[in-house]
């Protein structure tokens, strides 16, 4: 298949798609180099580069030693004099090994160095639950780095933002890290072909409506809506917005919404203290927006708790429909 | 290049193989770095200048001597003592002492400081103020260079510390395994801090860690221009004629504390009178007088006109305007975002 020639969109895995974007930019940029752990003939873990090394070789698709620290530092020595590196972590977790560079350097050089130097780096991060793979490899780790001025954050939840998100961050000058959930991997829709972009920074409204907002990332947007379906049948319009970016936060999206329906619950399976939610409350609390406001706001997170292994305890620990219908309905009850 | 400056083999590396003009260039340097940490200091003492800084007083010869056969798009990485790197690659003195103070006109427009200063145009790709921090980016720079051909070689200077954070191993694991263009120069002052190598360190010489990573490994006496300029040349070559990466160590000593807030409570006075003996500005002088590439009376003449180059790059950053307020968050994006 020619990567650059389709024309229609057909349907893909979100990792397909993810593969047809690093497939179309090793293609037609040079300077794109793609490294991780096993991401050659292995396939990568989650088998997202697939086969690309076949087509590539081993020079732009470089297997790392299990060196995360060190292996995240060669992209963005490699970032800053020239090449387009894409990092993949094996699992979101491991970037705990490499905070020193992301943090430290890839964020901060920029500013550090007077504006003299751009770190044009793409990382990315296979994040969540649900894989049955205990507290080590199934952590949401987002609003870690989004806490980091310096880097950009997002979290793709269809195949079609997965591709235009990757391509986005590619052009994109600063450091863009990318949370890609395990559990979407095999989850298909329509992506356009060729080369597109989906624009960093930038929430889409996936499901309009006038009772409550849904503000949701990543995998919880397939949740919120799935519980929007419902809360339709039971009269009560959900708006779900997938924020796709958590930083920049496009905060007018966000706002615009909260002053239509003067609801809002936020929905995301990182920890729920100080987490996204925390920071869209927060944005909206110190708004015109809070005086559109019928109900207080709610919050669904991940719980106070590493992930278990246990597939019930699993599930417990991570907001589900259920959750978001029970939320949802305690918060339009008063509707005034 | 230019003729060396003498022939016979029996001479010293660094007479038999560069020309007079480089030879006095490379002391006219040492004592550039040695007059910026002392008019950083004095301007310290002044107040003129606040935070920290880290000097480099003693450990002119393995910047300088390092970077002898680099050119202007070869890369260097460098560590939280890096001013005298900056020199030896050529860095603008102004433009360092404006970084210093703070300042608009400074390498990091006033954002860095001592700890950042870069110049990218010189291919130095910046100090770094996190011990290991610039050796995964160094061997990256590499990468860079072996992937689009260009044929530059990036030095990476670390301190003793440094050998012992996980970044050394990895990337010169990566570097070894990748065979890239890079040149690992390590500057063992003796002391990470206030820990001397013997209490942290389990192997007795630094470059023994190359053995694991299958390279060349070297010790040589960093106070010695001539053999680190000699250890290093040798390393580049290697490097660029892609062989690989390589290990170099130069055996020196800072005179001066760790940082400010240092008080000498971890060697003795005797330790750094003895280094001070041996001064490899001195060292360097005396052998190019010997060898009557320069008289006693032009060293004397070099050393002031340092000391005057000095002074106006004191004088231009301290009548340099600083940053706006307005601007304290710029640079953050390329293209700002709220």
């Amino acid at each position: 298949m020619n990567v650059m020639n389709a024309t229609e969109p057909r349907e893909l895995t979100y990792s397909e798609a993810i593969r047809e974007a690093m497939d179309i930019a090793l293609e037609s940029d040079p300077r794109v180099v793609l490294m991780g752990e096993d991401i050659g003939v292995y396939g990568g873990a989650f088998q997202v580069t697939g086969d690309l090394v076949h087509k590539y070789g081993t020079d732009r698709v470089m297997d790392t030693p299990i060196s995360e620290l060190g292996g995240a530092g060669v992209a963005v020595g490699a970032a800053l004099t020239g090449l387009r590196p894409i990092f993949e972590f094996q699992f979101s977790d491991f970037a705990a090994l490499a905070m020193e560079q992301i943090v430290n350097q890839a964020a901060k050089l920029r500013y550090m160095l007077g504006g003299a130097v751009s770190v044009p780096l793409v990382m990315r991060f296979p994040a969540g639950s649900g894989t049955g793979a205990a507290a080590q490899h199934s952590q949401s780790i987002e609003a870690w780095l989004a806490h980091v001025p310096g880097l950009k954050v997002v979290q793709p939840s269809t195949p079609e933002d997965a591709k235009g998100l990757l391509l986005a961050a590619l052009e994109d000058p600063d450091p863009v890290m990318i949370f890609e959930h395990k559990i979407l991997y095999k989850s298909k829709g329509l992506v356009p072909a060729g080369h597109y972009t989906t624009p960093i920074g930038k929430a889409a409204v996936r499901r309009e409506g006038a009772d409550v907002s849904i503000v949701a990332t990543s995998i919880m947007v397939h949740k919120a809506l799935a519980a929007a379906e419902t809360l339709a049948q039971e009269g009560i319009a959900a708006e779900v917005i997938d924020l796709r970016t958590v930083r920049p936060i496009d905060r007018e999206t966000v706002l615009d919404s909260v002053r239509k329906t003067g609801r809002l619950l936020c929905v995301y399976e990182g920890v729920k203290t100080l987490g996204i939610g925390a920071e869209i409350s927060a944005m909206v609390a110190e708004s015109d927006a809070f005086d559109f406001l019928d109900a207080p706001i709610v919050r669904l997170g991940g719980a106070e708790s590493p992930i278990p292994y246990n597939p019930e305890l699993e599930k417990a620990v991570v907001p589900q429909v259920p959750d978001v219908l029970e939320a949802s309905r305690g918060l339009v009850k008063g509707r005034l | 290049m230019p003729e060396a400056a003498m022939t016979d083999s029996n001479l010293p590396y660094a007479l038999r193989t560069y020309s007079r003009d480089a030879l006095v260039g490379a002391l006219k340097k040492m004592f550039l770095i040695r007059k910026f940490e002392e008019g950083a200091e004095e301007s310290y003492t002044r107040g003129l200048i606040h935070g920290t800084m880290h000097l480099s007083i003693g450990q002119e010869a393995s910047a300088v001597g390092s970077c002898m056969s680099l050119t202007d798009s070869d890369k260097i990485t460098s560590t939280h003592r890096g001013h005298g790197h900056c020199v030896a690659k050529n860095a603008d003195l102004g433009r360092m002492f404006a970084e210093f103070f703070g300042k608009e006109t400074g390498y990091c427009r006033g954002r860095g400081g001592s700890m950042h200063i870069a110049d990218v145009e010189k291919g130095n790709l910046g100090a770094n103020g996190i011990v290991g921090g610039g050796l995964p980016i160094a061997v990256g720079a590499a990468l860079t260079a072996k992937r689009l051909g260009t044929g530059d070689v990036t030095i990476c200077f670390f301190g003793d510390g440094a050998n012992n954070e996980g970044a050394f191993h990895e990337a010169l694991n990566m570097a070894s395994v990748w065979k890239l263009p890079v040149v690992f120069v390590c500057e063992n002052n003796k002391y990470g801090m206030s820990t001397s190598t013997e209490r942290s360190t389990s192997v007795k010489n630094i470059a023994e860690r190359a053995a694991s990573y299958s390279m060349p490994g070297t010790t040589v006496d960093g106070n010695d221009f001539s053999a680190v300029a000699e250890a290093v040349d040798r390393a580049v070559a290697r490097a660029r004629a892609g062989e690989g990466p390589s290990l170099v160590e130069n055996l020196t000593y800072r005179w001066r504390g760790h940082s400010k807030s240092d008080r000498n409570r971890y060697r003795t006075k005797e330790e750094i009178a003895d280094w001070m003996e041996r001064d490899p500005i001195k060292n360097m002088a005396k052998m190019l007088v010997a060898h009557k590439i320069v008289t006693t009376e032009e060293v004397t003449a070099l050393e002031e006109e340092a000391e005057n180059i000095i002074r106006d790059a004191i004088e231009f950053a301290a009548n340099s305007p600083s940053p706006k307020i307005e601007e304290a968050t710029r640079f953050v994006y390329t293209e700002e975002v709220a």
